[in-house]
C-alpha cells in the first residue's frame, strides 16, 4: 500500500486509508464540474442538446469557440478588462508602498494618527450610495477611469505590507544611510522599493485578480457597452442570454429549437474562455498568494 | 510656583523636541502626502456621504446640501414590512456560510498535513485551489448551467436516478443550499491555506513522543494537532463572526431571480435596487438602509476586535 508504513498501527492504517479516501473524493468533486464544462464546450450543439455528454466530449468541434471569437463584444471587453487590470492594479500598488514604508519607520510625530486614519477604512465605508454619488460628482460615471482611480486603497494589504517593511528593512539601515546623507525620500526609491519586490508582486497578484474577477464596479460606473469589463459581457450572455441570432446562425439554421441548442453549447464554450486567462496563470500565482497569506499571518 | 518654573523649560524643550522629529522625518511625511489625500477623498468624503441618510436629498443640493428631515428614512425601513425579511434573510444566510464553510477547511488542512506522499499532496492542493482564482460571473454561470432544468448535469442526474427534475436556481428553497455550498466548493482548498501553515509549527517530537507511547493517528491528531491549532481557530472564527452582516453583494445579486427574491433579497441588494435601479433613485432612503448595515457591523467588529485581543493577546487594531 502506498501509504501504508510498517510500524503503523491499525487504529494509523485507518485514519491513512480514510484521509486518503476522503481527500479523493473531495478532489473529484471540485475537478468534475470543471472537466464537464470544458468537454461541453468541444462538443456539438445537438450532443450538448440530447444529453450525451458526461465526462468526456462527444462529436467533437470547435463550433462553441468559434461562434465566441465571431462575438465582438468578448474581444473588445477583454482588452478593456486589461486596462482597468493594469491600471487599477498601480494605483493599487503605489497607494500600499507609499503609506505602507513610512508607517514601517521608528516612530515619528504624529505616526499613531496617520495609522488609525489608514485603518479605520476597514471597519466604516460609506457604502455603495455614498460611493456612486462621490463617483458621479467627480464626473466619472460611464468613464474608463472609474474603474481605475477610485477605491484603490486596502487598509488590510498596507499592514501586510508595513509587516513586510518592518522585517526585512531595519531601522538601522536607514539610519545609516541617513549618516551617509542619503534622504529618507531617497532610500525609499533606491532602497526600500528594491528590497520590497516580493511583496510589491504578491500584492500585484492580489489585486491584479481582484480587478479583473471583479463584477460590481463595472455594473455600477459603467453603461456604455463598449466600456464594459469582460465580467459584464459574460453576464449578458451568460445568464441574459443576450447573444445575437447572427452568432447563433453559425452553428444552426434559424429554427427556434436548434438555435436554443446552439445557446446552450456557446455559453459552454464562452464559460471556458473567460475562465481561461485565470486558470492558465494560477498554478504560477498560487504560491505567491500563499506567500501573501503567510506575511499577513504574521502581525505586526 | 516652583513646579511651574519646572515646566517651563521642559515645554519649550519639548516643543524643540518636537521640531526637530518633524524636521528629520519630513520626507516620511512627505510620501505619505498622496495616500492621506486620496484616503480622505475615496474613503472619508463617502463617510461623510453617510449623513445624506438623514437627509432629503436633493439634485440642486447634492451630499452637501440637502435639507435635514432626521430619523424619517430610518422610521421607513424599520416599518417597511418587507425590513425584518430581508435582515433575516442576511443573518441566515452568513450564519450557514459560516457553520458550513468554517470547519472544512480545518479538517482539509489536517488531512493534507499528514499525507506521506508528495506528489499527492501536491495535487490535491493545487486542484482546490483553482476554484478561488475564477470569477463570481464564472462560478454562477457554471452553476446554472449544471442545475439547468433542461439540459443541466444535475437534473440529468436526478432523471437517471427516477427524480422529477427541478429548476434549482430559481427555486426558492434551494438557492441558500447552492449559495453556501457553492462558497465551500469554491473556496475550501484555498481557506485551509492558513490552517496548513498553522500546523506546520506544531512540534514533531510530539507526535513522535506519543507514537512512542502508542497513540494512533486520530488521537495524535485529535490530542496534539488541534490543541495546536486551537489559537488559530479561535482567531479566525472572531473575526468572521464580526462579518455577520457583511455578506458579498456580487454572489448574491448574480444568482438572484423573480421566483427566489423572497429568500435572496439581502441588504446590500435591496440597496442596490432601490437606490440605483428605480427609475427615481432614492438615494437618501437607500442610504440609510445601507448604514443600519455598516452601523450594526462596525459594532461588530469592535465587539469581535475586544474579543480576540482578550483572548489571543492580539487584535486586528
Amino acid at each position: 500500500m502506498a501509504f501504508g508504513r510498517r510500524n503503523d498501527t491499525a487504529g494509523d492504517r485507518s485514519f491513512y486509508i480514510t484521509t486518503y479516501a476522503v481527500l479523493t473524493f473531495l478532489t473529484l468533486i471540485v475537478l468534475y464540474p470543471l472537466i464537464y464544462v470544458i468537454s461541453a464546450s468541444f462538443s456539438s450543439a445537438y450532443a450538448v442538446a440530447t444529453k450525451q455528454v458526461w465526462l468526456y466530449p462527444v462529436h467533437f468541434t470547435l463550433d462553441g469557440y468559434k461562434a465566441v471569437f465571431r462575438h465582438s463584444m468578448i474581444m473588445q471587453s477583454f482588452l478593456n478588462s486589461t486596462l482597468y487590470t493594469l491600471g487599477g492594479t498601480a494605483v493599487n500598488v503605489c497607494l500600499l508602498m507609499l503609506a505602507a514604508y513610512p508607517l514601517s519607520r521608528r516612530a515619528f510625530p504624529g505616526k499613531n494618527l496617520i495609522a488609525l486614519y489608514f485603518t479605520f477604512t476597514m471597519f466604516f465605508s460609506g457604502g455603495i450610495i455614498p460611493n456612486y454619488l462621490l463617483v458621479k460628482d467627480l464626473g466619472m460615471i460611464n468613464s474608463r477611469l472609474a474603474l481605475i482611480i477610485p477605491f484603490g486603497f486596502s487598509a488590510y494589504n498596507m499592514i501586510i505590507v508595513k509587516t513586510y517593511f518592518q522585517s526585512n528593512i531595519p531601522n538601522e539601515m536607514l539610519e545609516a544611510a541617513n549618516i551617509d546623507g542619503c534622504s529618507n525620500i531617497r532610500f525609499f526609491f533606491r532602497m526600500a522599493l528594491p528590497l520590497a519586490k516580493p511583496v510589491i508582486a504578491v500584492m500585484v497578484l492580489f489585486n491584479g485578480v481582484g480587478h479583473w474577477n471583479g463584477f460590481m464596479r463595472g455594473l455600477l460606473y459603467l453603461n456604455d457597452p463598449n466600456k464594459y469589463t469582460l465580467q459584464q459581457v459574460l453576464r449578458d450572455i451568460l445568464m441574459l442570454s443576450k447573444i445575437s441570432a447572427d452568432q447563433l446562425s453559425m452553428i444552426s439554421d434559424d429554427q427556434l429549437v436548434e438555435m436554443t441548442n446552439a445557446m446552450e453549447l456557446i455559453k459552454y464554450s464562452v464559460i471556458v474562455v473567460g475562465a481561461l486567462p485565470m486558470m492558465v496563470l494560477y498554478p504560477f500565482v498560487q504560491k505567491y498568494f500563499t506567500k501573501g497569506m503567510m506575511i499577513g499571518a504574521v502581525k505586526g | 510656583m516652583q513646579l511651574r518654573n519646572m515646566a517651563k523649560p521642559n515645554t519649550a524643550f519639548r516643543s524643540r523636541k518636537l521640531l526637530r522629529d518633524i524636521r528629520l522625518n519630513a520626507g516620511l511625511y512627505v510620501l505619505l502626502l498622496i495616500p492621506v489625500v486620496y484616503v480622505f477623498i475615496f474613503n472619508y468624503i463617502p463617510m461623510y456621504g453617510v449623513t445624506l441618510a438623514f437627509k432629503k436629498y436633493t439634485i440642486k443640493g447634492g451630499i452637501f446640501n440637502s435639507p435635514w428631515i432626521g430619523m424619517y428614512q430610518f422610521e421607513r425601513f424599520f416599518s417597511n414590512a418587507k425590513c425584518w425579511q430581508i435582515i433575516w434573510n442576511t443573518i441566515l444566510l452568513s450564519l450557514y456560510s459560516l457553520m458550513a464553510g468554517f470547519p472544512i477547511p480545518i479538517l482539509l488542512a489536517i488531512g493534507l498535513n499528514h499525507i506521506r506522499s508528495n506528489k499527492f499532496r501536491k495535487t490535491v492542493q493545487m486542484i482546490s485551489y483553482a476554484p478561488h482564482f475564477l470569477s463570481t460571473v464564472i462560478i454562477v454561470s457554471i452553476m446554472s448551467q449544471l442545475f439547468n432544468l433542461q439540459f443541466g448535469l444535475v437534473n440529468r442526474l436526478v432523471e437517471v436516478l427516477g427524480g422529477k427534475p427541478k429548476d434549482f436556481m430559481g427555486a426558492p428553497d434551494a438557492f441558500r443550499h447552492l449559495y453556501v455550498w457553492s462558497g465551500v466548493w469554491q473556496n475550501a482548498g484555498y481557506d485551509a491555506i492558513i490552517y496548513i501553515s498553522a500546523l506546520s509549527t506544531v512540534d514533531l517530537q510530539l507526535h513522535e513522543a506519543a507514537s512512542v507511547d502508542g497513540a494512533n493517528m486520530w488521537q495524535r491528531v485529535w490530542h496534539i494537532d488541534f490543541p495546536g491549532i486551537l489559537p488559530t481557530i479561535v482567531i479566525m472564527l472572531i473575526l468572521r463572526m464580526g462579518s455577520l452582516l457583511s455578506v458579498g453583494f456580487e454572489k448574491v445579486f448574480l444568482m438572484q431571480t423573480p421566483t427566489n427574491i423572497s429568500v435572496s433579497e439581502i441588504i446590500s441588494t435591496y440597496v442596490y435596487s432601490v437606490g440605483l435601479t428605480n427609475k427615481r433613485p432614492d438615494f437618501s432612503y437607500s442610504t440609510a438602509v445601507g448604514l443600519f448595515q455598516n452601523g450594526v457591523s462596525f459594532i461588530l467588529v469592535m465587539l469581535t476586535n475586544a474579543l480576540s485581543k482578550r483572548v489571543s493577546g492580539s487584535g486586528i487594531i
